[in-house]
């Protein structure tokens, strides 16, 4: 069981791999007309990290599932493409690649440290209370004085001596691994409801005080920080995951009015909400301006069509911000429709394992835990590709895996390491009860 | 749990649908509407920015080429170091206004995107090779140059033509512009020059050589006299028409009166040699008919769009219908021919007047039809197509338009033409050592209305051969100038011209 996922995701990756390199050597060809020169060690490079990456699995989870890391890897190695295509371009600095690829290195450590150093899901069920701190904490950094730092409006950002990184990232799975935690706990408690206001039944206060003390914190925080994107993240992990856990429906309705409230608030509140939505309803009002950007990006989808213009053939450079959030409109241009579903169909992908995983998983924390990492995984990329293709307002945020970005490349594949320990733990638990059913003979043996 | 992770799982399979639908929105059924969007500039800096040909004349005069910028919103920018002098030639290539002239002919060719060029073999997928087209043109640097020396700033066209291969070899028109401007990277430059051109009247940006139709008076007379000898029942010398001041078609009262109130008459030669109107709208009527005459102007061109390689030229005007047949009349040597009811305006027309008009090159093409013996060839101004290695990829060749007339009549109406030089109204085109042939017009724009058009069309070739060249001069109606006579001031441009070329040949 565990060896054949292994060898479907080694020859996974080495296809990914090829598909990358293939990728590399076209973007390169419309570019500049040449093959790269260093194409063969660029090929090396990402199968030595990717088959890094696997020998860790092997060696940490080897009953883990076997189509995560390929994908993540199919997504990463794709983003850095574009970032190798793009940089230089006009307004994109050109050691982003360098850059990206030492993240990405990272990446992949941070995806082995975690495999590491969390043996088992338990483990993060017992510090719940760290976690929750944690999250907070990585949360409020950006607004400490000295250390918190504005960067398009948003302020995200921490800058400790030379590193510069985004908390919030790191805070959303700290967030999740609470709200798994403390719901399997509650969740009992949270169905019965005692309390009636009106026509909703409510439990008692205290169980769900910590919860919405954490939620509610969270949201204040992001709209200190204007941060909008993470912050409609936020709920949504939230409302999914309380909704999973008890099966009440009310819970992510009643979160959902909360929302909304919030919502309209913030847009009577606060200017930067109202021009989302204004440019978002209407991008041509001031088509030079404020609307701009995602214009720039729609026309970047309609050039590309469905065949796309070919790698290195388009002029997505003309987006503002196409290498971190608005990256999937380079991608739309370039490879057009075509490319644009392939990559959707890689998210879909990953989200059905990461569902799978939760489902499989026999312990509820590590139900909640997946469904969780795979609800941020997944609402992360629709909240960024509906903002740049204008379904639902602008909210900048990382695309998973594609993106530029240090911190939003490493916290994905911690969430990685994460969903491919829960499988890895399942996989084994079910396998010794297995082994146990055919043999009973071998557990009175040890038994007796 | 599962339940739920199921409908979480529908959820997200529901949302990213979603993004899905919204794609297709973007990249198939909204796609035109966002390239085309006003605010889209992609296309236009796109193809702004790409690498284009140069354009040169045949001696190897730069007119336009692409200069790379290392910085800045475009990529390269358009220049033509000639300025005015080929303005309706190259025309322009502007970010704001697109493209005008051989810029927009040719444009497929000057970006390398004709299937020919972007694709020559298997390596073009590996390597980013240069496939632009140069264009080299037939015009001829010395002879655009004296056409506008010798134009100045009188509004008129000069068109000369090679009536052997159709080659342009001048097409020079005032008022000209700069394309440099339009064509400008600085928007307000190019702006500003747009709409500068385009509040004159008559606005620089229009070629009026090959774009503008003019009654050709007098040089119409040889398409006339050309059908009257491909009849057969005219010849040089027959008919000999009595010395009138006037002649009075069928059907009215109001004479066709002669230039000056003169008196004129005698055969063919001698009609246009001192350019007898009387003489020229009675043979028209009683000798051509609507019917024959129609059918030579069209064998010259009227009534199409000539073909030359470059944008929207205009047609040329011969009226064919002059209403139904109303009798049948006898002439002095005891022929009939047929009257219709508006044979006073077939007169009219015959001799340039009435609703005939003609372009600047359109009268060209019929001193090149006859010059050339009948043999009327394709206007051409792009001769080959070389690539960035100057091999030659592309050659326009020669293509006959049409026999316009016989060879016996074209023989007739060279001598005809060579006489009016010789000893007729076109004297000042006499250049020793070669055979120029030559007509003269003066056309009343409106009744009771003195300026005129001044035209003169002509050829010269070695004695006894063909045309090697074919000029047509029109200077337009001046109300300052008042008359002006197509021999005393279209002449001498078109003789200036001439020498021009004659200065270029080797003395033989």
């Amino acid at each position: 069981m565990g060896r054949l996922r292994r060898t479907t995701e080694l020859s996974l990756i080495v296809l990914g791999s090829l598909i990358v390199a293939g990728a590399y050597t076209l973007a390169s060809l419309g570019r500049n007309a040449s093959i790269p020169a260093n194409l063969v060690s660029f090929l090396g490079i990402i199968l030595a990290l990717l088959v890094t990456a696997h020998l860790a699995t092997r060696w940490l989870a080897p009953e883990a599932d076997g189509l995560l890391l390929p994908l993540a890897a199919l997504l990463n190695g794709l983003g850095f493409v574009f970032i190798v295509r793009l940089a230089g371009e006009r307004g994109v600095p050109s050691d982003l690649p360098g850059l990206q690829a030492t993240w990405t290195a990272l990446g992949i450590t941070a995806y082995v440290g975690t495999l590491l150093f969390v043996r088992k899901t338990r483990m993060l069920d017992r510090y719940r209370y760290s976690f929750a701190l944690a999250g907070i904490v990585l949360l409020l950094i950006p607004l400490v004085p000295g250390v918190g730092r504005q960067i398009n409006g948003a302020r995200i950002w921490a800058s400790i001596g030379p590193i510069n990184f985004q908390p919030g990232e790191f805070a959303k799975i700290a967030l999740a691994v609470f709200f798994a935690s403390y719901l399997v706990e509650k969740r009992e408690l949270l169905r019965i409801a005692t309390t009636r206001i009106g026509p909703l039944h409510l439990p008692e206060l205290r169980h769900l005080g910590p919860l919405l003390l954490a939620w509610g914190f969270s949201i204040i925080v992001m709209v200190a920080e204007k941060d909008l994107g993470s912050s409609l993240l936020f709920f949504a992990l939230f409302a999914v995951m309380v909704w999973v856990a008890t099966d009440r429906i009310a819970y992510p309705l009643t979160a959902l009015v909360l929302f909304c409230g919030g919502a309209y608030l913030a847009w009577t509140q606060f200017g930067h909400v109202q021009d989302r939505v204004s440019i978002w309803l209407n991008p041509w009002e001031d088509a030079s301006g404020t609307g701009f950007q995602v214009l720039q990006s729609m026309f970047a989808f309609a050039t590309g069509g469905i065949t796309g213009t070919g790698l290195g053939l388009g002029d997505p450079e003309r987006i503002p911000e196409v290498e971190t959030d608005f990256i999937f409109a380079a991608i739309g241009e370039e490879l057009g429709l075509f490319g644009a579903t392939a990559v959707l169909l890689c998210y879909l992908l990953m989200i059905g394992s990461g569902l799978r995983v939760a489902m499989r998983a026999d312990a509820p924390f590590d139900k909640l835990l997946a469904v969780g990492l795979t609800a941020l995984l997944g609402f992360q990329t629709f909240i960024i590709i509906g903002g740049v293709t204008r379904l639902v307002p602008l909210t900048g945020i990382t695309l998973p895996f594609v993106s530029y970005g240090g911190s939003s490349l490493l916290a994905n594949y911690v969430l990685l390491a994460l969903l491919m320990r829960i499988s890895d733990d399942t996989a084994q638990r079910e396998r010794r009860r297995l082994e146990a059913e055919a043999n009973p003979n071998t557990i009175q043996t040890v038994s007796a | 749990m599962n339940r739920q992770i199921r409908r979480f799982g529908v959820l997200m399979m529901a949302l990213y649908l979603l993004l899905f639908a919204q794609l297709n929105r973007l990249q198939v059924f909204d796609a035109q509407a966002l390239v085309d969007d006003p605010n889209n500039t992609r296309p236009i800096v796109r193809d702004y920015g790409q690498r284009r040909g140069t354009i040169t004349t045949a001696d190897g005069t730069l007119l336009a080429y692409s200069n790379e910028l290392p910085e800045g919103q475009f990529r390269r920018e358009r220049l033509y170091p000639e300025e005015h002098l080929y303005g309706h030639i190259t025309g322009f290539f502007s970010f704001n206004y697109g493209a005008e002239g051989l810029e927009k002919q040719y444009n497929d060719e000057l970006s390398g995107k004709t299937t020919e060029q972007a694709f020559q073999g298997i390596e073009d997928l590996f390597a980013d090779r240069d496939n632009t087209g140069n264009l080299v043109l037939s015009l001829d640097h010395d002879l655009q140059q004296a056409a506008r020396d010798a134009l100045g700033e009188t509004r008129g066209s000069v068109v000369a033509l090679d009536p052997g291969t159709g080659n342009v070899l001048a097409m020079w028109s005032w008022p000209s512009y700069d394309p440099n401007l339009i064509s400008s990277i600085d928007q307000k430059t190019s702006r500003a020059a747009w709409l500068w051109h385009n509040a004159l009247t008559p606005s620089p940006l229009i070629p009026k050589a090959y774009r503008e139709t003019f009654f050709p008076g007098s040089t119409f007379k040889v398409v006339t006299a050309a059908a009257a000898l491909d009849t057969g029942n005219v010849s040089g010398t027959e008919p000999v028409y009595p010395s009138a001041a006037a002649y009075t078609p069928p059907l009215t009262t109001s004479g066709i009166k002669n230039f000056g109130g003169s008196s004129c008459g005698g055969d063919l030669f001698e009609m246009l040699r001192v350019s007898c109107n009387s003489s020229t709208a009675q043979m028209a009527v009683e000798e051509v008919g609507p019917e024959n005459l129609t059918a030579t102007a069209e064998k010259f061109g009227f009534n199409s769009k000539p073909p030359i390689d470059l944008p929207n030229p205009a047609a040329s005007v011969f009226v064919s219908d002059y209403g139904p047949f109303n009798r049948t009349n006898t002439t002095a040597a005891g022929r009939e021919y047929d009257v219709f009811d508006n044979t006073p305006a077939f007169a009219q027309a015959s001799i340039g007047q009435f609703e005939t008009k003609a372009t600047p090159l359109q009268m060209a093409m019929v001193a090149a039809g006859i010059g050339n013996n009948g043999r009327l060839m394709e206007p051409k101004v792009v001769t080959e197509i070389r690539n960035v290695d100057g091999e030659v990829i592309e050659t326009r060749n020669d293509e006959l338009i049409d026999v316009v007339m016989s060879p016996a009549s074209a023989a007739t109406m060279r001598r005809a033409m060579v006489e009016v030089v010789a000893d007729g109204t076109a004297k000042v085109l006499q250049t020793p050592g070669w055979e120029v042939g030559g007509k003269t017009g003066t056309a009343q724009i409106a009744a009771g209305k003195e300026e005129t058009h001044a035209w003169i069309i002509s050829f010269a070739g070695r004695p006894g051969e063909f045309a090697e060249i074919a000029v047509a001069v029109m200077l337009e109606a001046d109300p300052e100038a008042g008359q002006r006579t197509g021999g005393r001031f279209a002449g001498p441009i078109a003789k200036a011209v001439l020498d021009a070329y004659v200065a270029k040949q080797p003395a033989g």
